[in-house]
């Protein structure tokens, strides 16, 4: 299986030259994505054979490549055929999607090579199995998706973001590259088997664990190193946008799940705490950042921060569990972790894909210019409000089902024995359900400002509907976020595998359970059936409207708004993004973004405009990444003294320095 | 036939909650007129509006879309839905496993995401307010009500209602601090949900201070009317919620004859009468508070859960 899934990538990476040849051409466009999503699609099918197939064994390749006494090595077990299936499955997404959306691209030569350059990228992470093949793997992940950011670059934020992307993946990468000494050892063990055999001691475990959540967590958008993930990821083209939010903090998790589960032995007990403490935080920074954003692609880009955490909060729970002993509960937490993994990353792109949609039909991404759009593309805003719904966590949606498995792990906590976690549970689970509530309301500020109300730009009045292709796309994430949601019990037995794999046990068997009900631990203690909900909901809903037209009144009159009798036409009168986040601004913000509103009313009998002016300061900017800069900058400044020595000056500092070193190498004991 | 009486249990349940939601809301109605020395309009008055809205047109302004015309039949379905599954008269309903107090929760969560796009779809101005408003509340009102959750589950050992009424009614239960902790929190979230004084003032019209009224203020005819029937629903689901958990008592078991049935049924009207009537008293006892005030009312509630979770994580007898 593994090689077929090799030769899936390897197909991909050769047709980056034929896209660099056929940059001009019209044909480049349906060559690239179409082969790009048969490739996914094949890979796709290999993930859910592997995944749902009986075989227990991995299957290995070792290739002759890299490092010469090493080799390359690749392996497809559970986990990495879970993870495989997700990547692909978003990636088959974007290529379909991008078929038609890609008609509007100005520069196909900056996007097409660099394309199927990124999904080989993700894929080899995932199948890699050595220390060298990985961090290549991810070292080309990270340098395509930036030459994707890096797209349309004369668009000035967009060469800022590029170069934060760019400091900060090779920060991650040195991070990773750093756990995976630890992990490999003085004897030099590069291969996964190798590290799995010998465990590091505890002292080393810790420090590859705090690396690793750097490492990996610096990919991801774990707070407080999730800076480049707001200015980068919107800046690519949209279907990339879907891409690096829905699926490559996904391989960052895969990652974090391979060398924290996997790799680095049993889990010490206040490792969960961490993990626990920094998904908490970030998932509730993430919402609060996403609310005071009025450009579309960077609110969606927050979000995922959010869910970020909300599924490392199902990891730190089951790291918790696995650590005191409990592995039927870490089962639960890990399931729940892993579901929302899936579950984000297809509402996740089918989000960013209306986005994308919004963004061609207007030429406009600031939810301030838009609005109305309903009207216009009626089909684009009902999937849109499908994604807006599952990841508000409301059910029947999937969203739902994945915070209501973590919640549920939540209850089954307080066994746990350590005192730490008695108090940061609780409070973590506080943190969630504020994070869910928070979420539902950026979503009705999302959908409200673009997709509802009147147009406030005629930009946003003149649009059209977008194109079949990227329709098609997003009905089918659609249409799986619906399906995961009433059917979660098909998921969470297919990733049952995985998690025996990993914690050494596995949630009870949801397969023949009654009316297709998921009963994560006994029936007695909770349930949930998400069909029966759905059927229940449409069949009131119908009979309602069955009821009243039949018996009462179906007549219908259009007239103008009502407004308490004082409509007024001109749409600015309208709430708009930043006015409707006021109140929770006020609540949340003044404390967490030192918020300050200023009103300059002019004096009476001026004409002027009155101005609102409201200022928002990012805190851990200023606070963390402010004085690294300027400490950067003030010894760079410093030290630019170095260059303009003369021959001799610089003679003898090479000099001083060899004899400084062959002294201290003399005093070294 | 135990699974016919089940059904019919399940159904006549469904049924009683519809019919009975408009009669409490006029009895609140009722009762805060004769506090305030009024008359007051009779008891029924609710039912003959809604008829009185069925009947009448729909005037829907010029850009409404597809999704405001939807939008009642969504927000009503789901609010019925969750109060189906409540246990009023009798636990261990037949679907009543289909959706635990999570779920529940999430699904009123629903309704209120679909309510508060409603007000943002004509463009006024109006209607932008009562929604920022209420998602404001419900930011901080749902988190509570998950951390009432979390502790009558660890009590209880359950998230399913009917599990947690069996164990809140045994005597094995007693006094305890978080109960009464959750029980506080639980009564200042019902009265933020159902937009109620002090948080906001389901009576009022023109006035700055609206925000469920400033929502739905675009609504007519039987969409209108849909939605009133939804929030009496809402205020028929927190009081048999706080009945059924903190007020057990008479309640029929999932096993319980005719006889058990009507003591049940009985007691739980006179359960909603006097849950009405408090409420009531509540209500013309206190003054309305300004918006930026109920931050820290739910604030309050959300602590009062997180303390009550917290000693339960500590000792499960307090």
């Amino acid at each position: 299986m593994v090689h077929l899934a090799l030769i899936g990538a390897a197909v991909l990476i050769a047709i980056v030259p034929v896209a660099m040849l056929m940059r001009t051409s019209s044909h480049g466009r349906p060559i690239v994505y179409g082969i790009s999503l048969i490739v996914s699609l094949a890979l796709l099918a290999i993930a859910l054979l592997t995944l749902l197939g009986s075989s227990e064994a991995a299957s290995v390749a070792v290739l002759p490549l890299g490092l010469p006494w090493l080799g390359a090595h690749f392996r497809l077990d559970a986990l990495a055929a879970f993870f495989l299936a997700v990547v692909n499955l978003g990636c088959a997404a974007a290529s379909l999607f991008a078929l038609g959306y890609g008609r509007h691209e100005h520069d196909p030569q900056r996007v097409l090579p660099f394309y199927p350059a990124f999904l080989a990228g993700m894929t080899l992470v995932v199948l890699a199995a050595d220390a060298f093949s990985f961090l290549v793997a991810w070292e080309f992940m990270s340098l395509s998706s930036w030459a994707l950011v890096m797209a349309h670059h004369r668009v000035s934020d967009n060469a800022r973001a590029g170069y934060i992307y760019l400091v900060m993946a090779s920060f991650g990468t040195l991070a990773l590259l750093l756990t995976f000494g630890l992990l490999a050892g003085p004897g030099g063990g590069y291969t996964f088997a190798d590290m799995r055999a010998v465990p590091p001691s505890a002292g080393l475990a810790a420090a590859v664990l705090i690396l690793a959540l750097i490492g990996t967590g610096s990919k991801a958008g774990l707070v407080p190193l999730h800076v480049w993930l707001p200015l980068a990821h919107p800046a690519a083209p949209s279907h990339v946008s879907a891409l690096m939010s829905g699926v490559m903090t996904k391989v960052a998790v895969y990652g974090f799940v391979r060398i924290v589960f996997d790799l680095a032995g049993e889990p010490a007990w206040w490792w969960s705490m961490v993990v626990l403490a920094l998904g908490g935080i970030t998932a509730v920074m993430g919402v609060l950042y996403a609310l005071m954003q009025h450009d579309l692609k960077r609110l969606l880009a927050y979000h995922t921060v959010e869910n970020i955490g909300i599924i490392f909060i199902g990891f730190g729970l089951a790291l918790a569990f696995k650590a005191h002993g409990m592995p039927l509960a870490a089962a639960l937490a890990l399931t729940a972790g892993l579901l929302h993994v899936f579950n984000h990353s297809v509402f996740k792109s089918l989000l960013f894909f209306g986005a994308g949609a919004v963004l061609n039909a207007t030429g406009e991404r600031d939810m301030e210019h838009l609005g109305g759009l309903i009207h216009r593309m009626p089909q684009t805003a009902f999937v849109f409000l499908v994604g807006c719904a599952a990841i508000s966590a409301l059910p029947p949606l999937n969203g739902f089902v994945s915070e209501w498995l973590t919640f549920q792990a939540i209850l089954l906590s307080p066994a746990l024995p350590s005192w730490g976690l008695k108090f940061l549970v609780p409070a973590v689970g506080a943190l969630l359900a504020l994070s869910a509530a928070l979420a539902a309301a950026c979503f009705v500020k999302a959908f409200g400002v673009t997709f509802l109300g009147r147009p406030r730009t005629p930009a946003a009045a003149g649009a059209q509907e977008t194109d079949a292709l990227s329709l098609a796309a997003m009905m089918v994430l659609a249409a799986l976020c619906l399906i995961a949601g009433i059917l979660p019990g098909l998921f969470i037995d297919s990733l049952a595998p995985v998690v025996q794999a990993l914690v050494g046990a596995r949630m009870p068997v949801q397969h023949g359970v009654e009316w297709l009900s998921i009963v994560p631990v006994a029936e007695s203690r909770s349930s949930y059936n998400g069909l029966l909900v759905f059927v229940f909901m449409v069949i009131s809903g119908w009979l309602a409207a069955l009821a009243i037209h039949r018996l009462a009144s179906d007549r219908l009159r259009r007239a103008p708004p009502w407004d308490c009798g004082y409509p007024d036409p001109s749409p600015i009168t309208q709430y708009s993004a930043s006015s409707f986040a006021q109140p929770i601004r006020r609540v949340f913000g003044t404390m967490v973004f030192r918020a300050r509103e200023r009103v300059e009313m002019p004096p009476p009998g001026d004409s002027a405009p009155a101005r609102l002016t409201v200022e928002l300061r990012d805190l851990i900017w200023d606070v963390l990444y402010a004085p690294i800069a300027s400490g950067v900058g003030a010894a760079a400044t410093r030290l630019n003294a170095l260059q303009f020595l003369t021959i001799r000056q610089f003679l003898s500092l090479v000099f001083s320095a060899l004899v400084f070193l062959l002294l201290v190498l003399a005093i070294w004991p | 036939m135990a699974l016919i009486l089940d059904l019919a249990v399940q159904g006549a349940q469904m049924l009683l909650v519809l019919l009975l939601a408009p009669l409490l809301t006029g009895f609140v109605r009722k009762a805060k007129a004769r506090f305030l020395r009024r008359r007051g309009p009779p008891l029924w008055q609710p039912y003959l509006d809604l008829v009185r809205l069925m009947r009448k047109d729909v005037v829907l302004a010029h850009n409404a879309s597809w999704l405001f015309r939807v939008i009642p039949y969504l927000v009503f379905a789901a609010t019925w839905v969750a109060v189906s599954l409540v246990p009023t008269f009798r636990t261990g309903l037949l679907f009543s496993w289909s959706a635990d107090l999570i779920a529940i929760i999430a699904l009123l969560g629903s309704a209120r995401f679909f309510q508060a796009l409603a007000g943002l779809d004509v463009g006024t101005s109006f209607g932008g307010i009562g929604s920022s408003r209420e998602v404001m509340i419900a930011s901080l009102a749902e988190p509570a009500m998950i951390m009432i959750v979390f502790t009558l589950a660890l009590l209880a050992g359950s998230t399913q209602l009917s599990t947690m009424v069996g164990f809140l009614v045994s005597p094995e239960v007693g006094l305890r601090v978080s109960l009464g902790l959750a029980l506080i929190a639980l009564i200042m979230v019902a009265i933020a949900e159902n937009a109620r004084i002090p948080v906001d003032n389901p009576a009022t019209h023109l006035e700055l201070t609206m925000v469920h009224e400033a929502m739905v203020l675009e609504y007519s005819g039987r969409h209108l009317a849909l939605i009133d029937l939804a929030a009496s629903l809402k205020l028929l689901l927190y009081v048999s919620l706080i009945a059924c958990l903190f007020a057990p008592w008479g309640i029929a078991g999932a096993s319980a004859g005719l006889a058990a049935l009507a003591i049940g049924a009985a007691a739980y009207v006179g359960k909603l009468a006097a849950g009405g009537f408090l409420l009531a008293l509540f209500e013309t006892s206190i003054a309305k508070m300004r918006v930026f005030r109920v931050p820290e009312f739910l604030g309050a509630a959300l602590m009062l859960g997180l303390l009550a979770t917290l000693l339960l994580f500590f000792s499960r007898s307090l």
